[in-house]
């Protein structure tokens, strides 16, 4: 029931969530069960590919949930991902226990480094992994609602919502940076041995935290679907269309907008989750407002406004980005921004609107043939 | 031709070493004055200390332009007589013996054996009057920052004997400074005096003074237990008032830092001002038309290496117009067809600056580039000791100064000034009016951007020049341009040096980095309450 409600309408999605069902299923049998001479083998390093892709693309959705349905840029998402990819890193550390290579029962080795002598209050708690997991979205949601409100309760928006969003995760940033923070400074968090006892170097390990992203996207895109289905998500489509008269027809825009800002940010914290033990480091570089504006491409490529749109161009562009920095160092930065134009002068909705896009030209030439 | 040619340059040359020499031939004569050489043979000659000491105040007395090195050579015990004539010399260790020149002239004299020479003997008393001819000599130099440092060095030296030799001075100086100079190097001196009431008077005569050698026996006397507890008392009391005026030294200088940041921010900030004015566009690429002004600098410097002292006034109306023509061309290309899209417009400039980051690296490589500061550029100026400001950032406020003071006057006085503020305030009615406006906003994009160039020409002065150096200015231009209010340039001029200052007033507090978070934090809080800035804009111009 529900889900004829979620998917009746978006054929796109459908094709989307096929699509996904397909590649975890085989990349995992293709990993695993073909040995690797085999013309069909996938190896451990593309899996690991794949499930950052994966991870990105959840991002990518969370942004889109908040560009494409609620008009809010936010220039900072990096900054959530980042915050839950360190939420993961400290449990990671915390796990290495006296393996590390001063061999402290507790404290993490640059924490032994800089002659530290207990742990910090905050990293109490992250030896669990429920506790961690609850931080994975509790830290960014938490971030979100506090900048949220503020911001929104005192009607910034547009361009300027933007702006201070990249501002915040530049401090975060820079904040990160500092070894008194007590995230390892700008090594970050690395070096990590296992997750809930399984080795994170092991391909089994692998195949199934590429699993579990996918299932992750699956459920996140299914989410975002419910929200923006339904009467809540109407009423941020609004929103986006006309701020005002949706706050003189008497909604309260500020809850909406503070919610859906929220839940994004806790979608983003999950991404940057899964995201870390599948790269092995985090750091606070990942805070860098590039990235940030690099995800946006992505949404905007995609689409804005449709959500697999926003999870295919994330797809599609950390591709690119993949093949085109290995083959062509120097074009890539060339290409991104190419691409930042290109869509926004050309393709405001997307490569998924292209095709009706083109249909519709079609068609009008050859109305007036 | 090339005959003559050759002839002519070697005659040429040939009047040129002939003077040359004629003048080295003068030198030496000076230097050979047969009456000091009479004297310096009768130093040798001398058996008694006495006789030497004698000798050497005759020496000190001769004007000769080496009198001073011979009387340090003896003091330093480098000066020999030979052995088989007796001839003074001055001999320096070389391998197993001595290399050894005339002292007069300075001619060498070629290697002798460790027993050719003799050291001419001094006893403590000799010693201590050499030291008393030497500083006196040092004193009446013609040169002034030469006796200043002499007498800086007598008020070192603890040499209380030289008290008389530098009252005596004083009577005699008439600068004012070299004058206050003695003073004090009296005083310094007449710290270590036997009797308290001296000592005390002393002190106060110091307490005002910055220098370290100052500061070091002030608190050697205040923990000294030897001496009386009123000295101390005073001593104690002295450090401190020093101590306070370092403090507020180091809060001016301090201040002067913060200013010159915020000039630099002011600068980055008001062309980016200029360009959000018209139709609310936020240039992301702005930071690198910055730095394409600062690769300019660069590049007018490698084009004329001789004349690096002229560059910059080449380089900022170069600057001025190569980023003035990327940004026109930006506005044409693109910025145009998004007017009304502000988020568009955001993302589609921050492809630009991707794309002349890339082309910079491209081009120039990744690496930072130097660009070399010009003489008048270097240095510092110390208003007083404890306090100097350096040159580039002095004359980079003033600089940022003039820059908002053009643009104001542009936008003030100028065809274009007025059509800009007619288009901000009320498109449609400035249309009405016969302005064309979307060539205003084409000229008024391409003046930010210019701006920017010549922002970049000062920062090129402050900092490396690499393709990263507009990413690291601009998000705080941003904030410098929302704090102050947008299209409000004096907004920008405030928002800016204020920022400027206060981060450099936490600084020393917290941290560089953290200061900047906390500024940063300040600001997001800042704009929750303001959300246009510090000086919004009034009217209908805010409506839109």
């Amino acid at each position: 029931m529900l889900f004829r409600r979620l998917l009746t309408d978006d054929r796109g999605g459908r094709l989307f969530l096929a699509a996904l069902g397909v590649v975890t299923v085989i990349v995992p049998i293709a990993n695993l069960v073909m040995p690797p001479d085999s013309p069909l083998h996938v190896s451990t390093f593309t899996v690991a590919l794949l499930g950052k892709f994966l991870c990105y693309a959840l991002l990518a959705i969370a942004l889109d949930l908040v560009w494409g349905y609620a008009g809010i840029l936010s220039l900072g998402h990096g900054a959530f991902f980042a915050l839950g990819g360190y939420a993961m890193g400290m449990h990671l550390m915390r796990q290495i226990g006296s393996r590390g290579v001063y061999g402290h029962p507790e404290l993490p080795d640059f924490m032994v480094f800089l002659n530290w002598e207990k742990l910090p209050w905050y990293w109490h708690g992250f030896d669990m992994f429920w506790f961690a997991m609850l931080m994975v979205v509790l830290v960014p949601g938490a971030l979100a609602f506090v900048f949220g409100w503020l911001a929104f309760r005192s009607r910034v928006k547009g361009v300027y919502f933007s702006i201070i969003t990249q501002a915040m995760t530049y401090a975060l940033m820079l904040a990160f940076f500092r070894n008194e923070m007590g995230f390892g400074g700008n090594n970050g968090l690395t070096d990590f041995k296992d997750l809930l006892g399984a080795s994170l170097q092991a391909p089994s390990t692998r195949v199934a935290l590429f699993v579990v992203s996918a299932i992750a996207l699956a459920g996140g895109y299914l989410v975002c679907r419910y929200i923006v289905t339904s009467r809540l998500g109407r009423v941020l489509t609004a929103i986006r269309d006309s701020e005002d008269r949706v706050r003189f027809v008497g909604f309260k825009v500020e809850h909406y907008k503070v919610w859906v800002f929220t839940v994004s940010a806790m979608l983003a914290g999950l991404a940057g989750a899964l995201y870390v033990p599948q790269v092995g480091i985090i750091n606070p570089t990942e805070f860098q407002p590039l990235n940030s504006i690099e995800l946006v491409v992505w949404v905007a490529v995609g689409g804005r406004g449709t959500l697999y749109g926003a999870a295919l161009g994330a797809l599609a562009v950390n591709y690119a980005k993949s093949v085109l920095t290995v083959e062509f160092p120097d074009a890539w930065l060339f290409a991104l921004g190419a691409l930042f134009v290109i869509v926004t002068l050309l393709l405001p909705s997307g490569v998924s609107d292209a095709a009706a896009a083109i249909k519709r030209l079609l068609a009008r030439r050859l109305r007036h043939a | 031709m090339t005959f003559f040619r050759s002839r002519r340059r070697k005659g040429g040359r040939a009047r040129l070493v002939t003077g040359f020499l004629a003048f080295l031939a003068f030198a030496h004569a000076a230097l050979a004055s047969p009456e000091f050489a009479e004297t310096l043979e009768r130093l040798g000659a001398a058996k008694s200390y006495e006789d030497r000491l004698l000798a050497a105040r005759r020496l000190a007395e001769s004007g000769h332009p080496n009198a001073l090195a011979v009387l340090g050579d003896l003091l330093e015990g480098r000066l020999y007589t030979t052995r088989t004539d007796g001839r003074v010399v001055v001999a320096e260790t070389a391998g197993e013996g001595y290399a050894i020149r005339d002292p007069a002239t300075g001619e060498d004299l070629g290697r002798v054996g460790r027993r050719d020479v003799t050291r001419i003997g001094l006893n403590n008393q000799l010693r201590s009057s050499l030291r008393m001819l030497i500083a006196k000599l040092r004193l009446e130099d013609d040169n002034k920052s030469r006796r200043l440092a002499a007498i800086e060095e007598i008020g070192r030296s603890g040499d209380a004997e030289m008290i008389d030799v530098l009252a005596e001075l004083a009577g005699r100086e008439h600068d004012d400074k070299i004058k206050k100079a003695i003073e004090t190097a009296i005083a310094v001196l007449r710290l270590d005096a036997e009797d308290a009431e001296t000592r005390i008077a002393a002190i106060e005569a110091v307490s005002g003074n910055m220098s370290a050698h100052v500061r070091a026996k002030l608190t050697r006397l205040a923990g000294d237990d030897s001496l009386d507890a009123e000295t101390r008392e005073a001593a104690a009391r002295a450090l401190e008032r020093i101590e306070a005026k370092a403090e507020r030294y180091e809060l001016l200088s301090t201040m002067f830092f913060g200013l010159s940041l915020g000039s630099v921010l002011v600068l980055a900030a008001i062309g980016l001002s200029v360009t959000f004015g018209i139709k609310g566009v936020i240039n992301m690429a702005h930071g690198e038309l910055i730095m394409l002004g600062a690769y300019t600098t660069y590049v007018v410097q490698q084009a004329f290496p001789s004349a690096i002292d002229y560059s910059l006034p080449i380089a900022i109306p170069a600057a001025f117009v190569v980023s003035g023509l990327v940004g026109i061309a930006i506005e044409r290309g693109i910025v145009r067809f998004l007017y009304g899209r502000p988020l568009e417009t955001l993302l589609a400039t921050f492809g630009v600056s991707l794309i002349l980051q890339q082309t910079v690296r491209t081009v120039f490589s990744p690496l930072n580039r130097s660009v070399t500061t010009p003489s008048w550029m270097s240095g510092s100026i110390e208003i007083v000791p404890g306090f100097a400001l350096t040159l580039n950032r002095l004359y980079i406020l003033a600089f940022s100064l003039v820059v908002f003071a053009l643009l104001l006057l542009v936008l003030r006085y100028t065809r274009l000034g007025l059509e800009m503020r007619a288009v901000t305030q009320n498109r449609a009615m400035a249309k009405a009016m016969g302005i064309r406006s979307d060539r205003v906003d084409m000229l008024a994009f391409g003046l930010g951007a210019g701006i920017a160039g010549v922002a970049g020409v000062a920062l090129s002065q402050l900092t490396n020049v690499g393709p990263n150096l507009g990413q690291a200015y601009i998000v705080d231009s941003f904030m410098v341009v929302v704090f102050g209010g947008v299209g409000n340039l004096w907004g920008t001029l405030v928002s800016g040096l204020g920022l400027g200052v206060v981060s450099k007033l936490l600084e020393p507090e917290v941290g560089a980095v953290l200061a900047k978070i906390l500024v940063l934090v300040f600001l997001i809080l800042f704009i929750q309450k303001r959300p246009s800035g510090l000086f919004p804009q009034k009217g209908r111009a805010a409506e839109g």
